[in-house]
Formats: C-alpha cells, structure tokens, sequence
C-alpha cells in the first residue's frame, strides 16, 4: 500500500495593493495573470496565454447521483464558464494600462488575459476574486509539495513585474484563506479514485480524519469566528468557515466533503475527489504530510479498512479542536466516547500502519510519510510547541507567543494580526514563514533550484507532461487546453485539433517524450500523433 | 534611614557574591536556553523591521471577495 497516486492542489491567493486599497480584486488577480504572460513572453518572444477548454467542465454534476439545475445554482458554482470583466472593470483596467504594459494585443475580447495554462502543466487563472494557481497532476506527495511550492514563485514572479511597471500599484499575495472579516478562500486537493467505490463510503471514512488532521496541516488563525472578532489564536485558518457534512457548494455553506463530480477524465472509470477542507500550507512538512496521510486513508477506505469511528456532530467538533491548541480538547464519538483531534489523528495511524503492514508497501515516501505521521503526534502530544519547526500553525504561534511575552500584547492588539496576515506574504524578504525558513527555523523537504525547476518543468510520470511540452514547444499553435484536452490550430487542417488527454497516467515523458524529440514542428508533431500512418495512442 | 541602608546594601553584596562565587561552567541546558533567548531577541528584532507600517490600518485595509 502506497501513498502513490494521481494527485495535485489548487491555491487561492489573497491579493490586495496597499497604496489602492480600493482597487477591484478581480483587476487586480487579472494583473497578475497578464503581468506572469509577460515574464514568460519576454523570456520565450512568443504567446503565452491559451484559452481553457470547457468542454468537459461539469461543475453542477453531484457525487450522490444527481445534478443542479443551472438556474438553482449558485451564480459562483457556475466554474464552466469563462470569467469576465464586467464594463466598470474593464474601465479600471483599461484606465490603468500606460502604454508599455503587459496587456497583450493577443489575448481576447477586453484586451485582458483571465486564464494561462503554464509550462510546467498547471493553471494560472482568475477564480471570482482571487488569482488562482492549479498545479499539474502529481504521482507522489512529494512532487506535490515541490509543484504547489513553485506556485507561489509563479505568482512572485508576476507581483515583482507588477512593481517595475510604471503606472500600477504594487501588488501584495497572500498564501492564507482568510481576510478575518467573514471573507474565506480555498486552498483545495484533487485525489483520483476508482469510479467503483460507492461515494457514501468516501464520506463516512474521511470525516474524522478531515476534522483532526488540521493538528497537523493547520496554518494557524489569529482570531475566532468567521469576522475574527472573537479574541484568540486557533489551528486552522478554514474551520469556522464550514457549515456542512456533505453537499456541492464550495462558496456558501461549504461542506467538509465535497461532492463535485467533475472527474477531469474517464469518467466511467475514475472520479476525483476533491477536498475543500485545508488550510493553504507554506511550510513543506505541512503540506506533505496533508498530502501523504490523505492518500494513505483513501487506500484504507479503498480496501474497506479505514477505522470504524464517527463523530456526533463533525461541524462543531472542527472548531472545538480548532479553537484549543493546547490539542486537549475533547469531542463526543457518536457511541458516546470522548476524544482529542490527536486521539482521531492516532486511531487513522494506527489503523494505516496496520493496512501497510498487511499489504505491503514500498520503502520510499509511504515508509516515511508513516514515520514522520508517527513521530509528530508523539511531539504534539509531549508539548505542541516542540513542532515548530515542521508545522505552520506551531511556528506561527510560538512567534505570536514571542511578541506577546515581549510586549505584552493581548490577542487583539493589530501587530498579532498583522503578524498572522504576513506570515503567509509569498515574498521572501516580507513572509515570516520565509524569515523563520532563511534561519533555519522551518524544517525544508525540498531545495529552491529544485522549485525553480517546477516553475517550468512538468512533472514527467501524467499527463500534465504532455499538456506542459505542448505550450512549451508550440506555443503558437496551441490555442486551448484543459486537464483532459490540448486544442491545436494547425494552418494545413480546417479543423481545430482536439487532442484529448483522458487517461492521467497517459502522456508522460516515457510515452510522448520521442514524439517531442523527433517533431520539428507542430505540424510534423500531430501527424505523427495523429496521422494515418502511425496513430500511436500516447496521449489519450 | 541610615541603619536600614547600610542593610540594603549588605544584602545586595552578599547577594553579588553569591552570584559570583561558582567557578564551575554553567550546565548546558541553561546555556542553551540563554542562546535560544538570545536568537528569540534577535528573531523580533529583524522581525520588527520586516513588517508593514502601520499595523493597525494595515490589517484593516485587507479586505477580500469570497473565494471557493
């Protein structure tokens, strides 16, 4: 049993210039997808931007066995949709844009690129109101780690184009979930599954582990309740945000499961779990055990060995263990016992360790994954505080704790919010999480020339390897893509060429690398793909 | 009063010779906590000049749209 498997993450970015306070969030996250076209542009002379191919976007399909109507969804559900800037943003836009900026003549309509599908196979995109960054499918956590880490370079990036160019306000991001007044903003997880396995099995399964694993993936909070207004530190930055057990929204009355069936491939044979319970991590140990001990548990709920626990009322029990970290607080198990989030958190290891040993299991990251979920529930249990160079709410609290012991401040005094809020800044010189890393106070699993790589680089073992050599080697012939497709306009075919990418583990480097090697041009590249003399099915 | 600050700084002598008399190194655990205090001050020190002005109006001026 592996925590091998087809996996990747997705993050919303706070985004918000200082010196414009009120600047339009939507113009301002479009700024930063224009401002990354221009760093790539200016490096390859060519068109970054492609258009999203909607075809297979199914956001109103339900996991349960139905569907919503259109006209009962929620306006924010409808994702199949592009997003456009209405007429007062485009005059915002438009009213900014000196003449040597990074607006494009190629991208469409307002002038105004809203999505770009990357080098490195991920998704760089406007999402409502915030810059959205949907990494490339990964096999392994690590991977994961190392592509949602070159996420935040990727926005970097764009906010450093943003503050040479002349005429616009310097823009700040945030890897956080929350402005702490009542606003919240997703950090999410897609895990592939076999179609096979009934979805109520899904749900019963991960409810406890998804209400404690925040001891271990929490960022931390300044602030209780939606608006913060309550005074305190707590673990996770999402928990007072859910409302729900179950149920397919993500904006309002967000559910600790998500039953979005939008499976981004066969779908008669896979569906992708997609996870809205987390917090947005900057710490690599924090991610990669989010990462490692969720696949572990779905390979449990797979083989029909996830433990037999269920909570009394898992809404509350996630803020009740939110709110106390000290981690003793005691919530009720629906057979009346009492546990701690590090007593659910045990119960999932123990378990997993059993699973791992019945099946078998690879040495590499499962054995280590196991490990090092082992030995930080024994620190957290010894004294929280000891985790703070692995996990972001500890070394985020222990810094709090610091300025309140020196300067006696109480939990509502704006330097320990603004302390929370920066944090999570993606710029070295200004995120805490990157001064306490720079001195060797945050325990790293990855280099930063590894990260700069996978700014670029896709990963070589899915599809995302095609989908990233594609934009990359022909950059003027791909017009569109999508998870499960690449869209290439060819001069000597009449037709768009949809290439569709259904099969995940299809397309990598293995199966498609030659094609690329031995295509001079894009044209020479999809007669080999598709032509009638040789039809090798590599990609789809 | 005189005889009570003669006493005063008695104690305070006997109290600094006392300080003083040990010869033996420290022992490592308080070493390593004195260190810790140590990077502890000089860690707020640089993180005084890393965050924003303004902490207040700063924190008040984050404002975002709902997201997912």
């Amino acid at each position: 049993m592996s925590v091998n498997r087809v996996m990747g993450t997705e993050t919303e970015y706070g985004i918000h210039a200082p010196t414009d306070p009120l600047a339009n969030s939507t113009v301002l996250s479009s700024q930063i997808i224009n401002a990354y076209a221009a760093t790539v542009r200016s490096g390859m002379g060519n068109l970054a931007g492609t258009r999203w191919d909607y075809t297979d976007e199914e956001p109103l399909h339900d996991a349960r066995g139905w569907s919503v109507a259109r006209e009962n969804a929620d306006p924010s559900q409808l994702t199949d949709m592009p997003p456009v800037l209405d007429a007062e943003q485009i005059a915002l836009s438009g009213g900014r844009t000196p003449s040597n900026d990074f607006y494009s003549e190629e991208s469409a309509g307002s002038g105004v690129l809203m999505n770009m599908v990357l080098s490195n196979g991920a998704r760089l995109y406007v999402d409502h109101a915030h810059p959205e960054y949907s990494s490339p499918e990964v096999t392994n956590p690590r991977a994961g780690v190392l592509w949602d880490k070159a996420g935040d370079v990727v926005v970097l990036q764009a906010l450093k184009k943003i503050a040479r160019t002349p005429g616009f306000a310097p823009v700040n991001i945030y890897k956080n979930n929350t402005d702490n007044k009542a606003v919240s903003y997703g950090a999410h997880e897609n895990y592939l599954m076999p179609r096979s396995l009934p979805f109520g099995q899904i749900v019963t399964g991960l409810i406890p582990f998804f209400v404690s694993r925040q001891v271990i993936c929490g960022s931390g909070r300044v602030g209780l309740g939606m608006t913060g207004r309550h005074r305190g530190f707590q673990i996770s930055q999402r928990a007072d945000f859910f409302e729900a057990e179950v149920g397919l929204e993500t904006t309002i009355r967000r559910p600790i499961i998500n039953t979005r069936d939008e499976p981004h491939a066969v779908a008669d044979k896979y569906r992708r779990l997609h996870v809205i319970i987390g917090d947005a991590n900057l710490s690599e140990v924090s991610t990669y055990l989010r990462l490692g001990t969720t696949a572990l548990v779905l390979s449990m709920i797979e083989h029909g060995e996830a433990p037999h626990v269920q909570l009394s009322e898992p809404v509350q029990a996630l803020q009740a263990i939110s709110h106390d970290p000290t981690l003793q607080q005691k919530v009720a198990l629906k057979d009346g016992a009492m546990v701690t989030g590090l007593d659910l958190q045990e119960i999932y290891l123990e378990a997993a360790v059993a699973h791992c040993r019945r099946h078998g299991t690879d040495q590499g990251q499962t054995a280590d994954v196991l490990a090092r979920w082992g030995a930080l529930l024994s620190t957290l249990r010894r004294d929280p505080m000891e985790a703070a160079t692995q996990l972001d709410w500890v070394a985020k609290l222990k810094l709090l704790q610091a300025y309140r012991d020196r300067d006696g401040l109480e939990w509502s005094d704006s330097r320990l919010g603004l302390i929370d809020l920066q944090y999570a800044d993606v710029r070295p010189e200004k995120g805490l999480y990157y001064r306490l890393a720079q001195r060797g106070k945050m325990e790293r699993l990855l280099t930063d020339d590894e990260i700069a790589e996978a700014v670029h680089e896709p990963p070589s073992d899915t599809r995302a390897y095609f989908r990233g050599k594609c934009i990359e080697r022909f950059p003027k012939e791909v017009v569109g893509a999508s998870w499960d497709s690449v869209i290439f306009d060819l001069p000597s075919r009449r037709r768009l060429q949809r290439i569709p990418t259904r099969e995940p583990l299809r397309g990598t480097r293995e199966l498609t690398g030659p094609l690329f090697d031995r295509a001079a041009s894009a044209e020479e590249f999809i007669s080999a793909l598709l032509g009638p003399e040789s039809a090798p099915d590599v990609a789809t | 009063m005189a005889t009570q600050d003669r006493k005063n700084v008695e104690g305070r002598t006997q109290e600094e010779e006392y300080d003083e008399a040990p010869e033996t190194p420290e022992p490592a655990p308080a070493a390593a906590a004195q260190a810790e205090t140590e990077g502890t001050d000089d860690l707020l020190d640089e993180i005084d000049g890393v965050l924003e002005q303004n902490a207040e109006e700063f924190v008040r001026g984050f404002v975002q749209k709902g997201g997912q």
